[in-house]
């Protein structure tokens, strides 16, 4: 549990939060650049002091300005993954990562530079680094502090395409080895899709709303804020079988229904979470007959919102057990006659990301 | 090849030299720190006071010296109580040197401070390195190619003391004659032109010395940090 409730002036900024994190996962802190996201990032980890505030982590209290106290960035036991990757040039990769090691363990350290791959690199100077390398070190050498909490700002920009991939692929893994609470600073929504589990929207120096990504995904009018985003749902799958002659790959959810997606680079078994899209999800109460779309789910129908186009209706929809969400005309809506609880079929056009859950 | 009298002023010299870079190396590496990270009423002033004596004639500063630590000077009378005397030893013309080599190392270093990115600084405080391990495992590593380089600055400088250290501590063969005033000595006396170009000599010649040592140094601590960070 990560409770925060502090206020911050810098020039002319200022930061206003009250916040409880639950302290499990990925939690992005996402928005627009000069929304707060990095300097509440800092106050997290103890390198500013907040004006006025409180900030208890798992019932240690790290920064209660009213008591005068206020536990130093050294002794917070928090990892900081910074921008740059702030590698220290006259350490050798090895000696970065031992850097804040509590005690000399090479078991430890040969296995955390197994997992981000970055073994061959132990004994090279951080001047002869790529970004991408750079910033795995750097990710490595906070975990290597046994932090209670990893605190990430922006760690994939300024990298291209590839290696942001990369690196997103090694983010997904370590969350899911080692046990640890996450919290990072993104203004990417593909970053922000691809790791979170929970959302906290900043905006001019407060935050405009947080929770579950997926709680987050079906309030339409975030999105706006969301920039970028489209209401859509997120489902967690299960790969059942791959075709490799007609490049698809066959989706399996919880009550056993079936996608069909284009070839994803999963193999039979893996459990992925997919993003479907709002707006490409069209609704049918009657199979339809030859249609392009090869997707339909049998769903049931759970509510209807208005949202703020006029003339358009969010309608949320229970599917094996999961939420998707479909928007449609409200005059659509009329003509079908939706009401809650009604058994409807989902139309699904396009899957738009997956990764692993 | 050096005659006694050579060797005397030379070891003399890298004896005075050699003590006046090492009493101001941790007060100049702490100034250099303080003028580098801190903002404070009167910083100016001690930015001028350090530099003082870069602008001032040597001779006033020796004979500034000569008040503070001579028999009736305050600082002078309370070394006394400890039996220390400065004026006219080869500790007094090491104090000379280092006063006026201190602005060149100082000036070095602080600038080598200035450069460190503070951000590294930071990176090793949420390792969880208290602010003395930062200072002496990123700070002063990373300061390390000025912090040599101002060390031989202040090391030729105080080696070249003149002006300053015959006011101060005289001209005494064999406890303050250095090489500077061994040369002067010798100007002084008619038919010793030889002998004075071949203290011309020694003097570039350790001058040359320690410029290349330093050079190599600070060139073997860049090449194992392996250029610059991404």
């Amino acid at each position: 549990m990560f409770e925060l409730s502090l206020s911050h002036e810098q020039g002319s900024f200022r930061l206003d939060v009250d916040l409880a994190l639950n302290g499990r996962g990925v939690t992005a802190l996402f928005g627009p650049s000069g929304s707060g996201k990095t300097t509440l990032l800092r106050l997290m980890a103890g390198l500013d002091r907040p004006d006025t505030g409180r900030i208890v982590l798992d019932g240690q209290v790290l920064v209660d300005t009213r008591a005068g106290l206020f536990v130093p960035v050294h002794r917070r036991r928090l990892g900081v993954v910074f921008q740059e990757a702030r590698l220290f040039p006259h350490y050798s990769v090895r000696g970065n990562l031992c850097y804040g090691m509590p005690a000399r363990d090479e078991p430890a350290l040969q296995r955390m530079a197994r997992l981000l791959g970055i073994e061959p690199l132990l004994d090279r100077m951080p001047g002869r680094l790529s970004g991408g390398e750079a910033r795995r070190v750097a990710i490595g050498r906070a975990l290597l502090t046994r932090p209670r909490l990893l605190l990430l700002d922006e760690p994939l920009t300024g990298l291209d395409g590839d290696r942001k991939q990369e690196l997103l692929g090694y983010l997904a893994a370590l969350v899911r080895d080692i046990e640890i609470p996450v919290i990072f600073v993104s203004h990417d929504p593909q970053e922000l899709l691809a790791v979170a589990d929970d959302l906290v929207l900043m905006q001019h120096g407060q935050v405009r709303a947080s929770g579950p990504l997926d709680t987050l995904l079906a309030r339409p009018e975030l999105m706006p804020f969301l920039g970028g985003f489209d209401v859509s749902a997120m489902l967690r799958v299960v790969c059942h079988r791959v075709d490799p002659d007609r490049h698809l790959n066959e989706l399996r959810l919880a009550d056993g229904q079936r996608l069909e997606v284009p070839a994803l680079n999963v193999s039979p078994g893996a459990v992925l979470k997919i993003q479907i899209r709002a707006r490409d999800v069209a609704l049918a109460l009657t199979p339809p007959e030859q249609t392009s779309i090869r997707n339909v789910l049998g769903c049931r129908v759970t509510g209807l919102h208005h949202t703020s186009t006029p003339g358009v209706t969010l309608v949320a929809l229970a599917v094996g057990g999961q939420v998707l969400r479909a928007l449609i005309s409200t005059a659509s809506c009329e003509a079908l006659a939706l009401r809650e609880g009604q058994k409807v079929l989902a139309l699904v056009r396009a899957v738009s990301l997956a990764r692993p859950a | 090849m050096l005659t006694p009298l050579e060797w005397e002023a030379l070891a003399l010299s890298l004896k005075v030299a050699g003590t006046a870079v090492a009493a101001s190396l941790i007060p100049g590496i702490v100034l250099a720190w303080v003028l580098a990270r801190y903002e404070f009423v009167g910083k100016g002033l001690v930015d001028g006071l350090v530099h003082l004596p870069l602008v001032l004639p040597p001779v006033v500063v020796g004979y500034l010296l000569l008040l503070s630590f001579g028999r009736q000077g305050v600082l002078g009378q309370w070394l006394a109580t400890f039996g220390i005397t400065l004026p006219f030893t080869w500790q007094g013309a090491a104090l000379a040197g280092g006063v006026m080599a201190f602005p060149l190392l100082v000036r070095a270093v602080r600038l080598s401070f200035e450069a460190i990115d503070p951000r590294l600084e930071a990176a090793a405080r949420t390792l969880g390195a208290t602010r003395g391990r930062v200072f002496l495992t990123i700070t002063l590593p990373l300061a390390l190619p000025g912090l040599l380089a101002g060390m031989t600055l202040a090391f030729a400088r105080a080696l070249s003391e003149f002006g300053a250290t015959i006011t101060f501590a005289a001209n005494i063969p064999g406890e303050t004659r250095t090489l500077p005033l061994a040369l002067y000595s010798l100007i002084q006396s008619p038919g010793s032109d030889a002998a004075a170009a071949r203290l011309c000599v020694i003097s570039i010649g350790v001058a040359m010395v320690s410029l290349l040592a330093s050079e190599g140094l600070a060139r073997r601590t860049r090449r194992r940090m392996g250029g610059r960070d991404v």
